[in-house]
């Protein structure tokens, strides 16, 4: 893998994925001959207009989907099926339901066979870090959505997963709780240094979090169009760092090059609307 | 589950409502049978039809305090309890299988339709031929109506589990046997539940239609027989027993399902902090 010592936590090389529709008629193709690649403690942003396939790339990542071409590396090596380094975050509400907040942090341990009282002790301490303590036995739906993405977050954490894969995690959340829980998804990561991949729509979330984002074309046939290392200082403050002017310039310069996307894909959903 | 819109005073004014009712229809139903209102051959042939009230307590009462309806009504929950317990187990098991397991399914798929379809009480002449007039042809029949119910929800259940869900719980690195345990069948099992008051009243039917067609005990049995001698009195006392106890049931049914689906979101529910 040349230069670097260690290779990247997560390569993707010439990724394409094609649909076909269920008639088997319509094909589409969501992703074309894609490489990204997020070295080992990166912590890179994917952004792009909604519906442009960026979910798609992340389930590559994950695993969960085959690509219809190209490969998918993991420290090197090829991956086959679940990618069982990464730790997925989902946009939706991914907790089962029929299990309180304690036993859905324990449920990845289980998986594993780790004994109950060990998982549970655990999980506690996780529960405490993401600031649920008291909240154990509380069911998903007894949670706001704000606490439900605690718990998710860490479900997914207390598996130590060298590669944190998140798809708009916090876009369902309010503006203030948003900010909030990016803060303290900074916090963590500062603590271990992951590797993230994190998918938003959102250009200041990114910017904010990331070290480096890179900007997705609008779909069908999406591809990267773009890539900005992301030079500002951290320790990171998600709120106050949106002031300084060297946010406002890289904004600026990486609005520059997603405006057009977002105004393709705008047209596109228009005229699909139209169609349908 | 309904939801009930207590009226003004709450619910210990909506009990005293309830009790009037009663009363009220007990009360048309003795003047009805009764030579006060009614002149005395209208009474009889009421009597006749519908039976009278004061008789049909004291039937009840003299079952009761005698002690002979114990047996009987034993044998009907037995049999009522098995039919559940047996079909609800094989609901569980077929539905989960043939949920999981598209070409299963595929394959099974008119015959399931065609079974259901079916009037299955008709089956019971054929299981007192196959399993005699003793508690297993009842519990035949009555596995035969809880089945369904059960099958349908559990595949219901499986096919609606939420795709983010299972990719959730793949990612945390279940294997497919830990998805069916700790996926597939918790969400199984809620569906069986929710279906709960439909397959222990069906058990119920089953028991009892089985005994009413042909049996040596049972609640049915006594009504069959008292129809036989047209002791109308005692076939309304038995209606009586059953739909007491069939409500009891239903109060058991509702108080296990509050307890294990404590998980499921109820409509307006406020929690003190």
């Amino acid at each position: 893998m040349g230069d670097a010592a260690a290779p990247p936590a997560i390569a993707l090389e010439d990724i394409t994925c094609t649909f076909v529709s269920r008639g088997g008629v319509g094909r589409y193709t969501a992703v074309a001959a894609t490489s990204l690649a997020v070295q080992p403690g990166e912590f890179v942003a994917v952004v792009g207009p909604t519906g442009c396939g960026k979910s798609t790339l992340l389930n590559v990542a994950a695993g969960l989907l085959a690509p219809s071409s190209g490969r998918v590396l993991v420290h090197g090596r090829p991956i086959d099926g679940i990618n069982a380094r990464a730790g997925y975050m989902f946009q939706t509400d991914a907790l089962m339901p029929w299990r309180n907040a304690i036993d859905n942090v324990t449920a990845g341990l289980e998986f594993r066979g780790v004994p109950r009282g060990e998982a549970r002790v655990k999980a506690q301490a996780w529960l405490d870090r993401v600031g649920l303590g008291g909240f154990e036995d509380r069911y998903p739906h007894q949670l706001s959505g704000g606490m439900r993405k605690r718990v998710s977050l860490a479900q997914m954490l207390i598996l130590d997963p060298e590669l944190l894969l998140m798809d708009e995690p916090f876009s369902a959340l309010d503006v203030q709780t948003r900010s909030l829980m990016e803060n303290e998804l900074l916090d963590l990561w500062s603590a271990n240094r992951k590797s993230v991949m994190f998918i938003t729509h959102d250009l200041e979330e990114a910017i904010a979090l990331s070290d480096r984002v890179v900007v997705l074309s609008a779909g069908p046939a999406t591809r990267p169009i773009g890539e900005f290392a992301v030079d500002l200082p951290r320790p990171r403050d998600v709120a106050e760092i949106r002031m300084t002017p060297r946010f406002v310039a890289l904004h600026e310069a990486i609005w520059r090059v997603l405006r057009d996307e977002v105004l393709k894909g705008y047209e596109q959903g228009k005229r699909k609307a139209a169609t349908a | 589950m309904s939801v009930r819109t207590a009226p003004a005073g709450g619910r210990g004014r909506l009990l005293v409502y309830h009790a009037l009712l009663l009363a009220a229809v007990f009360g048309a139903w003795w003047l009805m049978t009764e030579p006060l209102l009614v002149s005395e051959e209208f009474a009889k042939k009421m009597a006749f039809f519908f039976g009278r009230p004061v008789q049909v307590v004291v039937v009840v009462w003299q079952w009761f305090s005698g002690g002979k309806i114990y047996p009987h009504l034993a044998i009907t929950l037995w049999e009522t309890l098995l039919a559940f317990a047996i079909g609800s187990v094989l609901g569980l098991v077929v539905g989960l299988w043939l949920a999981l397991s598209p070409t299963a399914s595929a394959l099974a798929d008119p015959y399931i339709k065609a079974l259901n379809a079916m009037p299955r009480v008709i089956l019971a002449p054929i299981f007192a031929v196959w399993f005699g007039l003793g508690v297993l042809s009842k519990v035949a029949l009555g596995v035969t109506l809880v089945f369904f119910i059960v099958f349908f929800n559990v595949y219901q259940g499986v096919k609606e589990v939420s795709p983010v869900v299972l990719a959730n719980a793949r990612m945390l690195g279940a294997s497919r046997r830990q998805l069916l345990r700790y996926v597939y069948l918790p969400s199984a099992t809620a569906w069986v539940f929710s279906s709960l008051h439909t397959s222990v009243g069906m058990a119920f039917v089953g028991a009892v239609v089985g005994e009413y067609l042909g049996s040596a005990k049972g609640v049915g049995y006594l009504i069959l027989q008292a129809e036989g001698v047209f002791d109308i009195n005692t076939v309304f006392a038995g209606i009586l027993v059953l739909t007491v106890f069939a409500l009891l049931l239903d109060s058991i049914v509702t108080r296990v399902e509050a307890r294990l689906l404590v998980w499921r979101p109820r409509q307006a529910e406020t929690e003190s902090m």
